[in-house]
């Protein structure tokens, strides 16, 4: 079988032209790219997992340990401060009427979650288009995109927000998103801005219009991909950031109605 | 030295494609808290050329002088200051929205940095279809995917690649494969004229002949018209049928390629010449070296652009007029135009003391003359005077 083999290696078939066949080369795009490198990170995988466990905790345990406002447990005696971890509560519980905390954390999971992505997402979107634009064109409206985003920047956010929770005030969680949103953007279209800045001066920019490619498709199809990555990094640590917000005003009682547990709810003593 | 084997079969038309005229692009300089305008770049300061269809015009001059400028202030890629630019019979410069669109199918641009130039979020059939689906119409069926997919793989195998290759991204090619990539993406749109802004120059030397040879078949193959930005002489010489060498945004001389590497006549021209290493190690010349850097041209020095670097109005006892009038670009015979005043007292000679190649044609033809003592004198379009004219004889 071997030296069959061999022979047939030597012989004159294998003499002619080499076949045309090619190197099983798989191209992959850049979302293929990035998940392949992100599954080699081994700090990466590890957020992910975690992440996507406090998601799927958010989802699933409010079953498991239901929160009910008007149900307030038994006090028990030397924990008007909130008593510290115990078998009962492992994460202790808090002042006042003395609620579980994990039960409490375990149910606020969903509003926070959903209030910190979804404002980041927004702001980001938002800031986005705006920087992109101010970026792109440049000149006057680059001028008057940056000075509406100077004048949002110089407001005292959380106060804003304050008045404007008081204001509107219905303690719906999803205008508490909408405010963090509205009020979220300028950062992002900052660095969007100045990554259009340098990126529309690239080379394959100029390519792309010298064989006559649309403004819009530059941006959408040139610039924006080439962006996305600080636009990802700034957007997650805005995630963060709206949620220690939400847990901010909500502590002052102008943010989610005190009836929503959210990451908030632990701080207060109804 | 032998013609380029690209030149034969070609036939340059009288026809003149591209027609520029007195264009000059400023850059704004801002500065201040106002951030106002305090001055100016003259990147390209009052230039005409015209291209004829079918040749190659060669544009040389060092860093700066505004040869890629001018290359893309032609395609309108930068708007210009002022100046006119007409493509056969179209103004180039009044051409708005759809019909400045249907322009760039017909005049297209090779980039320098193959890197840099193909977007690295982008699939090659994406690159060079990108141009075919914003050219698109009913005529030319570019909207559809199967055309656009069949058309770039064609030019794909126009410029050597395979076929298959249109599915993979930039970074899994290699730097020669990556400019036939950019070459493909200008010639899939059918153009006639192309502007090559040194399109070898980010090259390794083994690749840069490939790719200058694949602009010459295709040049050959799809008739097309160049402009050919360079630095690098022996490029320009090997492509261009005419070749225009610029300083400090404004062109110093002009000539058909033999002519402006065997009897340059202007100073600058003849000190890159002699810049040139040669590749003959006996030759012994003087080289011509500049002193000083170019001036900045946000504030060009009066008079000749060249004076302050010239040695040959150092030869000839700094004359005033280099200082105070700006040469004009005269025709000096045969379409060979020369923008200094002095040029009349550059001869071969001249010319052969620092320009090695120059030099040893001399030197032959004084050699054939030698073992004939009595033969008449040789003709004065090809033989030198004994001695240089001007100033000390420097060779040696």
């Amino acid at each position: 079988m071997d030296t069959t083999r061999a022979t047939d290696l030597a012989g004159p078939e294998s003499a002619g032209p080499a076949p045309d066949y090619e190197v099983g080369l798989v191209s992959l795009n850049q979302w293929q790219i990035a998940w392949r490198r992100f599954r080699r990170h081994k700090l990466a995988m590890f957020g992910a997992f975690l992440f996507l466990g406090i998601v799927a905790a958010a989802i699933a345990l409010p079953f498991i340990w239901p929160f009910d406002f008007y149900t307030i447990p038994t006090p028990k005696p030397n924990c008007r401060i909130g008593c510290p971890p115990n078998p009962d509560n492992i994460f202790g519980t808090t002042g006042g009427l003395q609620r579980d905390v994990f039960t409490l954390v375990v149910n606020g999971a969903r509003v926070s979650l959903a209030i910190g992505l979804g404002a980041a997402l927004f702001g980001a979107i938002i800031g986005s288009i705006v920087g992109g634009v101010a970026g792109y064109f440049g000149g006057w409206v680059d001028n008057l995109l940056m000075r509406i985003v100077d004048a949002l920047l110089s407001l005292p956010l959380l106060f804003v927000i304050l008045v404007i929770a008081r204001f509107l005030g219905s303690g719906n969680w999803l205008l508490i998103m909408v405010v963090f949103a509205a009020f979220g953007w300028p950062g992002v279209a900052r660095l969007v801005r100045s990554l259009f800045l340098t990126l529309r001066n690239e080379v394959f920019v100029e390519a792309a219009r010298a064989v006559g490619v649309s403004s819009t498709r530059i941006i959408f199809r040139h610039i924006l991909p080439n962006a996305v990555s600080p636009i990802i990094v700034a957007s997650t640590l805005a995630v963060a950031g709206v949620i220690v917000g939400e847990a901010f005003v909500s502590f002052l009682g102008f943010g989610v109605d005190v009836t929503t547990p959210t990451w908030a709810t632990p701080s207060r003593t109804r | 030295m032998t013609a380029p084997a690209g030149k034969v079969s070609r036939t340059v038309s009288d026809e003149v494609l591209i027609e520029v005229r007195n264009v000059r692009k400023y850059f704004p300089i801002m500065g201040g808290i106002l951030r106002r305008q305090v001055g100016q770049v003259r990147a390209v300061d009052d230039v005409s050329i015209e291209i004829r269809r079918g040749e190659t015009m060669g544009l040389v001059g060092e860093s700066g002088c505004g040869k890629t400028t001018l290359g893309r202030t032609i395609l309108r890629l930068v708007p210009p200051t002022a100046g006119a630019i007409r493509f056969r019979d179209v103004d180039v410069l009044a051409l708005k929205g759809d019909d400045l669109k249907r322009m760039r199918r017909r005049m297209q641009i090779i980039f320098q940095d193959p890197v840099a130039s193909l977007n690295p979020r982008m699939p090659v059939s994406d690159i060079i279809g990108e141009g075919l689906l914003a050219q698109a119409d009913r005529e030319n069926g570019w909207g559809s995917r199967p055309v656009r997919d069949g058309r770039v793989g064609d030019y794909l195998e126009a410029v050597g690649l395979r076929r298959s290759y249109a599915r993979r991204y930039p970074h899994e090619f290699s730097g020669g494969q990556r400019q036939r990539i950019g070459i493909a993406r200008a010639l899939a749109l059918d153009p006639e004229f192309i502007v090559c802004d040194e399109p070898v120059s980010a090259l390794d030397v083994s690749i840069q002949s490939q790719i200058l040879n694949v602009l010459v078949d295709l040049r050959e193959r799809f008739r097309l018209t160049y402009l050919f930005v360079a630095h690098n002489l022996s490029v320009i010489e090997y492509i261009s049928d005419r070749v225009g060498v610029m300083y400090l945004g404004k062109l110093v001389e002009l000539a058909d390629v033999d002519v402006l590497y065997a009897k340059p006549r202007h100073p600058y021209t003849i000190a890159l010449l002699s810049a040139v290493p040669d590749p003959d190690p006996r030759i012994r010349k003087k080289r011509l070296v500049l002193s000083g850097d170019v001036p900045s041209p946000a504030n060009p020095p009066s008079g000749c652009r060249f004076h302050t670097r010239c040695w040959l109005r150092e030869r000839l006892g700094n004359p005033e007029n280099c200082a105070t009038d700006d040469p004009a670009f005269r025709d000096i015979g045969g379409g060979h135009r020369v923008a200094c005043h002095w040029a009349d007292e550059i001869t071969d000679a001249t010319v052969a003391q620092f320009v090695p190649r120059v030099g040893r044609r001399l030197d032959e033809v004084r050699a054939a003359a030698a073992p004939a003592p009595g033969a008449p004198p040789p003709t004065a379009s090809v033989a030198p005077p004994a001695s240089p004219p001007i100033g000390r004889p420097t060779s040696g």
